[in-house]
This record gives C-alpha cells, structure tokens and sequence, in this order.
C-alpha cells in the first residue's frame, strides 16, 4: 500500500507506525489550524484602529488550568501508542532466522546462517528477521525505510533488530548514522548502478553506504543460500578462492583457530599440523588413521571420538557447514604437513 | 545630578552621562576593545555573532547548492561533509548560543532590571574575550585542514578522524567557559541589581528566560566542558574513555555529550521566546496573557530540559527501559512550550495589534515554533522516531525550531531594540519586504525536508538516490530566498546606520522599562537618574500618554 | 514608573565599591552569591568524570579494585590532610582580614599557597612513580607487560581505563589547586598592597571560597580513587 507521506509498507510493522504517524499528523494539523487560525483570525479582528485601546489583560485561571493539564492525557495516549509499538520491534519471535551483519566503512557484509556472505540483503518473505550487528570500525547505522526498522552498529558491541517481512521485491538499505567519506573518488566496480553517472569513478562515503534488501518467496530464498556457498573470492587472486585456500578462510571465519593451531602447539583441541594421515589414540582405548572420513566424522560428530590427552569440548558442525565447505577445510587440511 | 567618584577607573574615567556610543564614553578603539560597558560589550556579540551567522550561513548555502543535484555538483565528499560540520558547529556553538543573551541580553538585560551594568562588568569582557579566544580557536581548524565529524562529535569517528578535530574542540571547550561566565553573571546581575521596586513579579519575561537560559548555561555547560576535554585527551594522549579498543564506551560520549546538548536546545529556544514575550506585550500594547505561566514555563523547559537527553539515542542501542523513560519525560517537554503558544495567541485576543517589522517577525516565531513543536510529537513517540531519526525530518524538525524559533526572534529583537541601540530608525517598509523573503524563504527550504525525511532520506549525505531530486531542488531553490531575505535584511540595517532618522526615546510606544527614562541610545549609566518600579513592565493601562508616546519628547509638548 | 530615585548616595561611595552598585554589602552578595554559582559549574564538570568513573567501575569492579592496589594511599592520605588543614588556614585568612589584621592574613595565606606546593610535590611523586611502572592512561598503558610485574603480578590490561581516569581527574584537581594558589596570590599581594579593611574584604572571602571547592572535590575524589576497596 503507497501512502502519502511515507514510503511503502513492507513489514508487520509498517502498518502500526503508519497509524502512529497519521494519527500524530492529523492531530497536529488539527492543533495548528486551530491555534494559528485563532492567532491569525486576532491579528486581523484586533488589528490597531485610531482610538481603540487594547483591552487589559484579565485572568482565565480555569483556562490556563485546562490548557497546562489537558494535553497530559494526549500526551499519554500518544507515549502508549509508540510505547506498544516499541515493545513489539524490541523483542523478536523465538523462531526467528538470525542474520549476521557487519558494518565498516562503506559497506555491509551480510552472513546467513550457513556461513555463506552477500553485500545485498535477502530476507525470506513473512518470516521473522532478526539482524546481529557490529561494527568494524566506526559507528554505522542500518535503516530499512520500507519496513520502518533503525538501528546504530556500535564497535565492540552487538546490537539487534528484528522484521518480518509482508512483500516480496525489492528496497532500499541506508546507513544512517553519518560516518565520513573517502578521499577523492574511487573507481567503480563493473556492475554498479552509478556506472556512467559520472563516468567510471564516483565518490564513496556515507552516502554510498546503501544497498538493496532483496525479499524473496522461501523457495528463491533457498536457491540463494545455495548459490553463495559457492567458494568466495581469493583477495590475493581476485578469482574463485582453490578448496585450500577457501579452507584457510574457513579456518578463521567459522573460528576452527579458537581451538586449533596450524603450527603444531596443542591448544583446546589438537593441532591441525601434521594431522592429516597420522595415527590417532582415542580416549576409549580405540584408534584410527586420520583420513578424510575420520575428519569429515570429527567435523560433524566430533565427540564421538575424542582423542587421548583432550576433553570433548567442540561442538558440531553439522548443518552449519556445506559437504563442499568440509571438503575445502579437509583440503587446507591436507597442506598442513 | 552627582557625578562618579568611582576612582578604581583611574585618568581614562568615561563620563558617565554621555551618550554610550559617543567618544566622552570611551575614546576610539581602546574605548570599544576594553569597555567595561555592558552596551558596548552587547553591541560587541551582536557584530561577532552575526559575522558567525554569515560565515554559517555561507556553507549552509554551499551545502544546499551541493545537494541540488544528484552525484558531485560543486564540491568533492570530503568538502560537503567539513561544509556541513563547519555550518552546524558554527551555527550552534559560535552563533546562537552566544546571539540572544551575548547580544541583546548583554545590551538590554540591565536596563530592564533598572541598574547600571551587569554585577561583573570585567568578567562580562573576559567572557567576550573567551568568546574570541574560542571562535579564533575553532575559526583555526579550518585552515588546518576543517573538521568533518558533524557538530555532534560522535565517537569513534572524531577520535579517529584525520581532520583538525582538536582544535574545533578545543574552541567550542573555550566557547564554553564565555557561555557559563555569561550565564553566572546574569543570574547574580537578576538576583542582586534590580532596581527599587522591581520585585519578581514585576520581572520583564525577556528576563526571566534568559534567567533560565543562564540557569541551563551554567549547569550544563561544564559536563560538556568535561566530555570535549576527554575526546581531546583521547586524540592527544590515547585516553581510552570512549574508545571500544580500550575497553572505552562510544555510547558513554552519546549520554555525556546530550547531557549538555540537550539542555542546550533550550539556552537556543528559551531565549528566542524570551525575546518573542516581549514583542507581542509591546505591539498588541497589552500583558502576556499568564505572565506567571508563561515565566514558569521558561524555568519549567529549563528543568525538563535536563531530563530528556536519551531521546536522541533511542536507535544507538541504550537500554529499553532507558529509552521509554526518555520518551515518557519528552512528551513533558510539551506542556511547557504548549503553554507558552496558548498564552501568546491569547495576548493577540482584543489587543491593539500593529504589525511592524519585528511583530512580524514574533508572528513568524509562532507559527513556525508550532510546527517545530507539533513536529517534534513524532520525534518524541517511540515507534514513529524509529522511522523518522536521522532522517531529514528531524533537520527539518530543529531548523523549525532553531532557526523558525530562534532566528526569527534574533532578527525581530534586532530590529525592535535597533533604535534604543543604535538611536537610529530604520526603512520598515524595506525591512517588511525582507521578512517576507526570509518567512516563504525558509518554509519553501524546510517544510518540504519534512516531506523527504518521512519518505526515508537520511541526513548527512553528499548523494542521494533519484527519487528524493525533487525534494533537494525545492529546499535548495528556497535557500536562495532566505539569502535573498537576509541581504535585503543586512542593508537595512547598514542603511539605517548611515542615513537612518534618529529614533526617539521610545518609538514603539512601550511600556517596556528598557523604553523608559532612557535616551536613544542611553548614556553610559543607563539612566540618568535611578528609576523606582512603581508598575508591571506590560501595565499599559497603567500608563500616562506620555509615557507610551513614541516622538521625541519636545514635540509633545507642542 | 513614574517617579525617580532623588539621590542614591553617591556622596558617600568608597573607593572600593564599583559605580554600579548602591553599597559595599550588595557587592559582597553580589560577588559571593557569584563564586557559589561558579563553584556549582566546577561541581558539574568534575561530576561528569566522576560519573564515567563509577560507570567503568561498576562494569569491572575487581579490575578496578586490583588497578587500586598500585596507588600508595599512604601519599594520598598525606595529600588530603595537606589540603584539609589549608582549607582551615584559608578560612583563618578571612578571619583575620575580616579583622583587618593584615599581618595575619598574609601569613595564612602564604601557609596556604605552601600546602598547595606541598600537595603538588607529593602529586609529582605519585605520577613519577607511576610514568615509571608504566601505569599510564590509554594506549601507553604498559603496566600488562611482564617487565612492569609488581611483586611478581602484572596488572590485566583492561586497567587502562582505572588509569586514564585516575589521571583525568587528578590532573584536572590539580589543575584547580594550581589556579586556585595563583589566585590566592593575587588576593596575597593585594593584601601587601593593603587593599583590605574590615570593610572591604570580599577577594579574600572569595578566593578562599574557591580553595574549599579544591578541597572538597579533593575529598570526594581520594576515597572514590584511592580507597575503592
């Protein structure tokens, strides 16, 4: 539904903060049209005529009671109605798909639950939402219009929102909490909307730190989780990352290093280093070689088999990780000889 | 009359009955840069604050020039954001926290009070002083490379910024200390110098809000003092107070720094309004309908001003609870300035209006500090901030307040004490064409902002998307209007400096105190002869036809 | 306000009282009623450090609390009782001016002005010692690495914010005892100058009315930094 005033609505909440700011407009419009039209209306009755003096100012005790108390019980209804409203966008449904977002200068990384990443938002249609955000630097702040929703990234904290989307198509994603520009202009990558605006270089900054939120029926949403697990982009090649190399990064971002070092040191759980291929002790007595079943085992079931001199501490990855994912982790594995 | 045998003055003693602005006062330029005369220290914030107000106004006009087209139309994104730091930081901290109280409050506030200066004439030239120190240090930052932080300095951009943030802070820390001195010296100046007679009830209100204001000035301006000190001593020293990386907290800086800035909102508003009380009681020549409501609404906004500082953190991720009690408190705010509106419009009920220039201009200050107040409903209620924070709404929102608010009571209190400062009369007719500019100037530049901030347009941004075009060459178009406005403005009053007719003692016809007994401009000691407050300062009925008559005193007699 | 003041005494006006003001009493209210408004401001401003104290205090109480261990509150108790019995010799400086003993009043005021070196020597000691155990504000915090160990334990790094703000707000104090001796020494040379009477006394007054807000946040600030525990 296209409103006046304000921009489409998307979400569950839209309705409710639409009927909020109406109801705040038309009351406005109410008190202005009474209040300067009264105001007006003296200026011109009372306008000064030769001989005629103004009239002494008197006392309207009651008046001026009626009007310092009166506007108390609007000012309550009005505190009641964005109050629910409030509660409702503060507390998100149990159920909801928690997505990860991470803001830095001038740009937002998006990462879904199973680890894959995307710069545009995309959000199933009519299920709850909730964003997990931070930032890697300053303080951004993540501003959907079409769904009424607003939250700052703070570093070093995480903040939260929650939507549900109500259509699908397409929106705009703001930040909005002011965090500088770029010096000069930098190039534009191949595919951007500003591409020809004002030839192959523009101006990047707060301003440009907007996206689009994609919302999309479950089944197109599914089709997209698959889609970027594909391996992610080598920083150092700029091509599709080798299964090694997309180990490596997996390594870090699903924090295999927390508990597992590459260099040989034992930490929480074994080191990775010289593992793959070598004998393993477990704590029941029993042992195994540790190819590519056993790691894949260890991944997805890793208390199962816990290895001599360690507590079974690590929790599965089942699910979280791809069959391609556990692949490239067994590949980097592999290099650490 | 018995002439001053004040000797501390030592062989440089101003005569004392000499017109103010006459060189028996205080020769050349020494008499000017070192008065102890609280005229010419007004007359000396008047000249700086609107030099503040130009160079403000120019990068709001090359803000507003960048964003009449989309993607770069005269300046690079680095540019735009120190123009938009520069017009805020200056706008807020060198021009209208200092305008109303520095200039006219300075200039007026004792006369009304019936006394011969401020009860501190050497700490009211330091605060002038400090005032320059602090603009010098500010006005500094630009050469060495400006500030693109945004006025409101937030962590951990500022700290972490490569523009030249120290000094600006610095500047405005140094602002700070001209505010409180400002502010101490008129509430000793109210509580310790009123002349016989003018007892609390029979206060001007001009007083009494800048009595609040220098309430608010006085406690809240140190926790700001505090907060720019410890950003400083971040960026110089590494004190981690607000830096995440330390263990700091950035939102700590967001509380610190509202604590004042809110409270500031009102040593902006407060004034403004102070200034409006005393244009509706002069040209509907009757009292402030609930003279007593309406000074206790200016200490009321002072006091609830205190508590309403997390309602501009409401999406920064302070705690729930924090942030419904900040909305509970907001909406309080609105009883105060509601009463205030009700009162002025019923002044204008069977009074004898006359529209001059700066009735004008105290009507303007209605109209739009309503909306700037009906406006600020949304902002207050929950769910609809959300929507609505740093949008363009909320620019639009406290440029209808500050400037619809402030400004327009600035600019009528210049042109309403304009002949008691200066003894010059000015072209009102020309002076009305320049209101009109400045009045459709400023709803065309701004109404239209409330348009495209409820449509989701964020503040602070250099390029925006192509559906908000429209909305940004509207309010860019109106901008010209207000410099159209605002010139036409200046050369009225520089062609009334040069060729205006000498004004009378009290051309308006007021029953004000300041207009009583006084000459145009006054002589060094204010009055010639101490006054005794017999009266209310609105009691027109009170009056003899030749108090309220507004020629020179021997035609009069004719 | 039809009728004027005939004649407000100008006959009588002394040299001290400014030609604003109608007599010596309503300059000395005036003036006091000023200093208490200034001495309010001061409160506020160090009431935003001592906020963020408490703040970072109640987020990491036992850092804190070990942080607290490396200051030597034997120094700070001294510190105190320098300051104490100045605010007791300043108070005897108004006494005795108010007597329009001069002689007296400079010596107090002198034993004043020496408890604030004192009070800053002993502050010298303090922060050298700690410039030398690298417990320092921030990012130069280094009282974490091994070799700043104090009796064998290295302090979390976390307790860089105990740092900077034990520096913010004693380098701010002492800052005011600074300020608050150099005005001291201006009313101590006006009194040489015999600029007071028992009439006129109000710098004085003042000026040591400044001194007890030095003293007083000097009171709140020793136990909240030096004694958490």
């Amino acid at each position: 539904m296209e409103t006046m005033q304000l921009p489409p609505q998307w979400s569950t909440f839209a309705r409710q903060v639409d009927w909020a700011f109406y109801f705040i407009y038309y009351l406005s419009v109410f008190l202005f049209v009474v209040i300067i039209g009264a105001a007006m209306y003296f200026v011109y009755q009372y306008r000064r005529k030769p001989g005629v003096k103004a009239e002494p100012t008197g006392h309207a005790t009651v008046l001026e009671i009626t009007w310092t108390v009166s506007p108390l019980a609007i000012l309550a209804f009005l505190f009641h109605i964005g109050f629910r409203g409030y509660i409702d966008m503060s507390v998100a449904p149990a159920d909801a798909m928690e997505i990860r977002v991470r803001a830095k200068k001038w740009s937002w990384d998006f990462e879904y639950p199973n680890g894959g990443h995307s710069n545009i938002l995309h959000v199933p249609v009519n299920r709850p939402v909730r964003l997990v955000m931070s930032s890697e630097d300053v303080i951004h702040s993540l501003y959907i219009p079409a769904f009424r929703v607003k939250k700052d990234t703070v570093p070093g904290f995480y903040s939260t929102l929650w939507f549900e989307a109500t259509q699908t198509g397409e929106t705009d994603l703001f930040c909005t909490e002011y965090c500088g520009a770029a010096v000069g202009t930098t190039e534009i990558s191949p595919g951007d909307p500003n591409v020809g605006r004002e030839g192959n270089r523009r101006h990047v900054g707060h301003f440009s730190m907007i996206t689009k939120v994609r919302i999309q029926t479950m089944a197109e949403y599914n089709t997209f989780l698959e889609s970027i697990l594909r391996p992610p982009t080598d920083p150092a090649t700029g091509r599709e990352a080798t299964p090694e190399k997309w180990g490596e990064i997996l390594y870090r971002s699903q924090q295999c290093n927390t508990c597992h070092s590459t260099d040989g040191s034992a930490m929480t759980g074994p080191t990775w280093r010289g593992l793959f291929g070598r004998q393993r002790q477990f704590t029941d007595g029993s042992s195994a070689n540790a190819d590519a079943n056993y790691i894949r085992q260890a991944i997805i079931a890793p208390n199962a088999k816990v290895v001599q001199g360690f507590n079974g501490v690590m929790p599965s990855f089942a699910g979280t990780l791809r069959d391609n994912q556990i692949d490239a982790l067994i590949a980097y594995i592999r290099t650490l000889r | 009359m018995a002439t001053e045998v004040a000797g501390a003055h030592g062989h440089d003693e101003p005569d004392h009955l000499a017109p103010y602005l006459s060189q028996e006062a205080g020769r050349g330029v020494k008499g000017w840069l070192l008065t102890l005369d609280h005229k010419r220290i007004g007359l000396m914030y008047l000249i700086s604050t609107l030099l503040a107000f130009f160079m403000g106004g120019v990068f709001a006009l090359l803000v507003r020039l960048e964003l009449f087209a989309p993607g770069r139309t005269i300046m690079s994104a680095e540019y735009y954001n120190r123009a938009f730091t520069l017009h805020g930081a200056i706008m807020v901290f060198l021009f209208i926290i200092p305008s109303v109280p520095g200039a006219l409050g300075n200039f007026v506030l004792p006369i009304m009070l019936g006394t011969k200066d401020v009860a501190f004439p050497r700490l009211n030239l330091l605060s002038f002083y400090i005032y320059v120190i602090g603009a010098t240090f500010s006005l500094y930052s630009i050469v060495t490379g400006s500030v693109d932080t945004g006025w409101t300095f937030y962590t951990p951009y500022s700290t972490t910024s490569q523009t030249s943030v120290v000094s600006m802070v610095l500047g405005v820390f140094i602002l700070g200390f001209s505010s409180i001195l400002t502010g101490l010296n008129f509430i000793v100046t109210v509580h310790k110098l009123r002349a016989p007679g003018l007892h609390w009830k029979r206060l001007p209100l001009f007083i009494w809000g800048t009595y609040a204001t220098s309430i608010i000035q006085v406690l809240a301006t140190p926790v700001l003092a505090i907060t720019l000190l410890l950003l400083a001593a971040e960026r110089t020293m590494g004190v981690g107070i607000f830096d995440p990386a330390l263990g700091g907290d950035p939102i700590l800086f967001q509380h610190f720094f509202w604590f004042y800035s809110h409270p500031a909102v009102y040593i902006m508003i407060v004034p403004g309004m102070a200034v409006a009380s005393e244009l509706f009681a002069t040209f509907t020549r009757r009292a402030i309908f609930g003279y007593f409501a309406v000074a206790m609404s200016s200490l009321g906004l002072a006091l609830v001003g205190f508590l309403v500082w997390g309602h501009h953190m409401f999406t920064s991720g302070q705690s729930e609870w924090a942030t419904m009690l900040f909305s509970a408190l907001t909406m309080l705010v609105a009883i105060p300035s509601g009463v205030k509106v009700f009162n002025w419009t019923a002044t204008l009920y069977k009074g004898s209006i006359e529209l001059t220039t700066p009735m004008l201009y105290a009507l303007s200050f209605l109209v739009l500090f309503t909306i700037g107040g009906l406006t600020g409903l949304f902002c207050a209620v929950l769910n609809t901030d959300i929507h609505l924070h740093d949008t363009y709404f909320i620019v639009a929102h406290f440029h209808y307040v500050m400037m619809g608010g402030t400004v327009m009571a600035f600019v009528g209190g210049i042109l309403y004490w304009w002949p008691k400062m200066t003894g010059k009369l000015y072209d009102e007719g020309l002076a009305k064409i320049s209101w009109l500019f400045v009045f459709v100037g400023f709803n065309t530049t701004f109404l239209i902002q409330f348009v495209m901030g409820s449509k989701g347009m964020p503040r602070r941004y250099y390029d925006y998307l192509p559906q908000f075009e429209i909305y940004h060459k509207v309010s860019t178009v109106g901008s010209w209007l207000l410099l159209i406005g605002f010139s036409i403005c200046a050369w009225v009053l520089i062609k009334s400096l040069r060729s205006g007719p000498k004004s009378p003692p009290n051309p308006w016809g007021s029953a004000g105190y300041e207009w009583q007994g006084t000459e145009s401009p006054p002589v060094m000691q204010n009055f010639r002869e101490t006054p005794t407050i017999t009266r209310g300062p609105y009691d027109y009925h009170l009056c003899t036809d030749e108090e309220l008559f507004d020629g020179f005193p021997e035609d009069l007699k004719k | 306000m039809a009728s004027a003041h005939s004649d407000h005494g100008h006959g009588d006006h002394p040299k001290f009282l400014a030609h604003h003001f109608d007599t010596p009493e309503q300059q000395f209210d005036a003036a006091k009623f000023g200093m208490w408004v200034f001495i309010v401001t001061e409160i506020l401003m160090f009431g935003g450090l001592f906020v963020a104290y408490l703040i970072y205090k109640g987020q990491e109480p036992s850092v804190f609390i070990e942080a607290h261990r490396r200051l030597d509150w034997k120094l700070g108790s001294a510190n105190t009782i320098v300051l104490l019995f100045s605010s007791l010799t300043a108070a005897l400086a108004v006494r005795s001016s108010q007597l329009g003993k001069k002689n007296e009043t400079t010596m107090w005021l002198m034993i004043t002005i020496a408890c604030a070196f004192v009070f800053m020597g002993i502050k010298y000691v303090e922060y050298s010692h700690k410039f030398h155990d690298g417990l320092l504000p921030g990012r130069y915090f280094t009282a974490h690495l091994p070799e700043h160990a104090h009796n064998g334990q290295v302090l979390p790094q976390r307790a860089n914010m105990y740092f900077a703000l034990y520096f913010m707000m004693t380098g701010l104090h002492g800052l005011h005892v600074l300020i608050g001796a150099s005005a001291l020494g201006y009313v101590l040379y006006r009194n040489l100058r015999g600029d007071f009477s028992p009439e006129y006394f109000t710098p004085v007054e003042i000026g040591a009315l400044y001194w007890h807000l030095v003293d007083l946040v000097w009171i709140y600030l020793f136990p909240l930094v030096y004694l958490v525990g």
